[in-house]
């Protein structure tokens, strides 16, 4: 892909994100940053892309780390946000 | 270009995108929301298998060993976290993410080959070095501005703001020279620049939030929050990817549109937040001597027998319900309420708590059904007919001051009109402690206000009990 496509998904993002974002209920303001945390961390994939590839040691275990620490925001993003969405519940449902 | 060999990857990666647009509007309402979060998951599935099985994959066993330490790490922390301490557990993670994008633009610039972002002639695409050096800087911004923010919210270091002198000289100078470095790597693709960028990154980041403090951190949480998607953005742009470069840009204008949604609701400019010091300053103008005035102490009881016999009572949580640990009284107190016949609602004011959303969370872990939760512009117009505010861990939100005293440095903040319903309690520790803006409330000494002054955990259930008698 060239640059001028590539930024042009970039810019269409935006915009999809700024609607989708206006769209959020303030209530839900919590989770949605710890599930907005928990997708940033799809930077997993050059952290998995460095990791594996041969070539340079430094780079795999530089890799590697971010590995860790990208999977720890995966799983733990994912987690809490599925733990206070819980949390969230109407009148009469008990 | 490797990327480029089979479409089926990018069309997987561009799935794996919309499932994560798909996550964000699940949020829209808490009905949903569950969905969206499980979208969020399967996204995120679909982009790490991709990359897996299109990369020739040399260290398998290190690699699934690594997703496993983070996941046990990730879950047993969101676990075990207490929902009063989210904000820095969200700061925590926003650090891990700008870390991780400063170890893969590193990785990159080792490695380019890996990446596919070598020119012809053997050296690193120009445009990829200007991505990897932007997602490195903004990665390392993240994490030391983070970590600061961890330490603020987690209280293990001062919350107040910390002024340097001439701060605002040095963070331009760092600036500049972080731009100069950034133009060296273009020019040169020397290591040395590229590291020069990185360590000024860290030192920018930890100055730039240093002078920011209390009821501005959600502002600095938001902000933190978008800066993290830039820095996936960056990221993505480099390894030509479309799930990053979607995500980056969701999650950057998701945090971005909360710290203008925080920045409104405190009537404050993003660049006067950002520029720090606003508790300090005001705090020295309240330190001035100031006039007594009256005030009436209220007791449980009378609290008590006044909600017990009132039609309609508006709660008004505030950071202080969080600090005293007090939601779960509360929402008994409220259940209490409820079986005399009293009409209960919960008013929360944008910038409640210590991150956009804070009381609410609370709230739900207290049992408090959401749609007795009500936001600041949806409930205001309903204090007239109230017959009790309870005001409990608020301050600043119910000060009238921010409507008439165009000199109060909380001027044309948006606050409830507590001041027009018929009685108003107020739990607050003592007399003597302001708001984080540090002026002085009128609905203190007003005729139908009672000062309820305990802990509010302890007020609230030392209430419970004159009501269950």
């Amino acid at each position: 892909m060239d640059f001028v496509s590539i930024l042009s998904i970039f810019v269409m993002a935006c915009f999809v994100g700024y609607y989708v974002v206006w769209s959020v209920t303030p209530a839900l303001h919590t989770p949605l940053m710890a599930v907005t945390n928990a997708i940033s961390s799809v930077i997993v994939v050059g952290a998995l892309v460095a990791s594996a590839a041969a070539g340079s040691p430094v780079a795999k275990w530089l890799g590697l780390g971010a590995v860790v620490l990208a999977s720890i925001n995966i799983f733990g993003g994912f987690a809490v946000t599925a733990r206070m969405l819980a949390m969230y519940k109407k009148k009469d449902r008990k | 270009m490797e990327h480029a060999v089979n479409p089926w990857v990018a069309v997987a990666y561009l799935v794996a995108g919309v499932c994560f647009i798909l996550a964000l509007r699940g949020l829209s309402s808490p009905a949903t929301s569950r969905a969206g979060n499980r979208y969020g998951m399967i996204g995120m599935a679909i982009a790490v298998a991709t990359t897996l099985v299109t990369h020739q994959i040399a260290s398998l066993p290190e690699i699934l060993g690594a997703i496993a330490i983070g996941a046990v790490i990730g879950i047993t922390t969101a676990r075990r976290i207490q929902m009063t301490a989210m904000p820095q557990l969200v700061a925590a993670f926003h650090s891990l993410v700008g870390l991780a994008a400063v170890l893969v633009g590193v990785a990159a610039f080792l490695n380019p080959a890996a990446f596919g972002i070598l020119d012809p002639g053997g050296a690193i695409a120009s445009v990829s070095r200007i991505e990897m050096a932007l997602g490195i800087a903004i990665g390392a911004i993240t994490f030391s501005g983070s970590v600061i923010a961890f330490l603020k919210l987690n209280g293990s270091m001062s919350g107040a703001a910390i002024l340097l002198p001439g701060r605002h000289i040095i963070n331009a100078l760092l600036l500049l020279a972080l731009a100069f470095f950034l133009y060296g790597f273009f020019d040169s693709q020397s290591p040395i620049d590229i590291a020069l960028v990185t360590a000024l990154a860290f030192v920018l980041g930890f100055l730039l939030i240093i002078p920011i403090g209390g009821a501005d951190m959600p502002v600095v949480v938001s902000m933190l929050n978008s800066y993290s998607g830039w820095a996936a953005a960056a990221m993505g742009f480099t390894l030509h990817n479309t799930a990053m470069i979607v995500t980056g840009a969701l999650v950057g204008s998701s945090g971005a549109i909360l710290s203008y949604i925080m920045c409104k609701a405190m009537n404050r400019s993003f660049v006067s937040v950002i520029a720090g010091g606003f508790g300090a300053e005001a705090s020295a103008v309240g330190g001035e001597a100031k006039v007594q005035r009256p005030w009436k102490r209220g007791s449980a009881e009378d609290a008590a027998f006044l909600m017990k016999e009132a039609e309609t009572v508006i709660i008004i949580p505030g950071y202080g319900m969080a600090v005293a640990q007090a939601q779960h009284v509360l929402r008994e107190m409220a259940d209490r309420l409820k079986a005399h016949g009293v009409g209960v609602k919960y008013a929360i004011h944008p910038v409640a708590g210590r991150m956009p959303g804070h009381m609410n969370v609370l709230l739900a872990e207290a049992n408090v059904p959401y749609d007795e939760v009500f936001e600041l512009e949806d409930i205001n117009g309903e204090f007239a007919q109230a017959d009790v505010a309870f005001v409990i861990g608020a301050n600043d939100v119910v000060n009238p001051a921010a409507k008439t005293d165009k000199s109060s440095p909380i001027y044309g903040i948006p606050v409830f009109d507590v001041d027009k319903a018929k009685t108003i309690f107020f739990i607050k520790r003592s007399m003597g402690g302001q708001g984080y803006a540090g002026v002085d409330n009128d609905v203190f000494y007003m005729d139908q206000t009672m000062m309820l002054l305990a802990d509010a955990k302890k007020m609230v259930e030392d209430i419970n009990k004159a009501l269950a008698d």
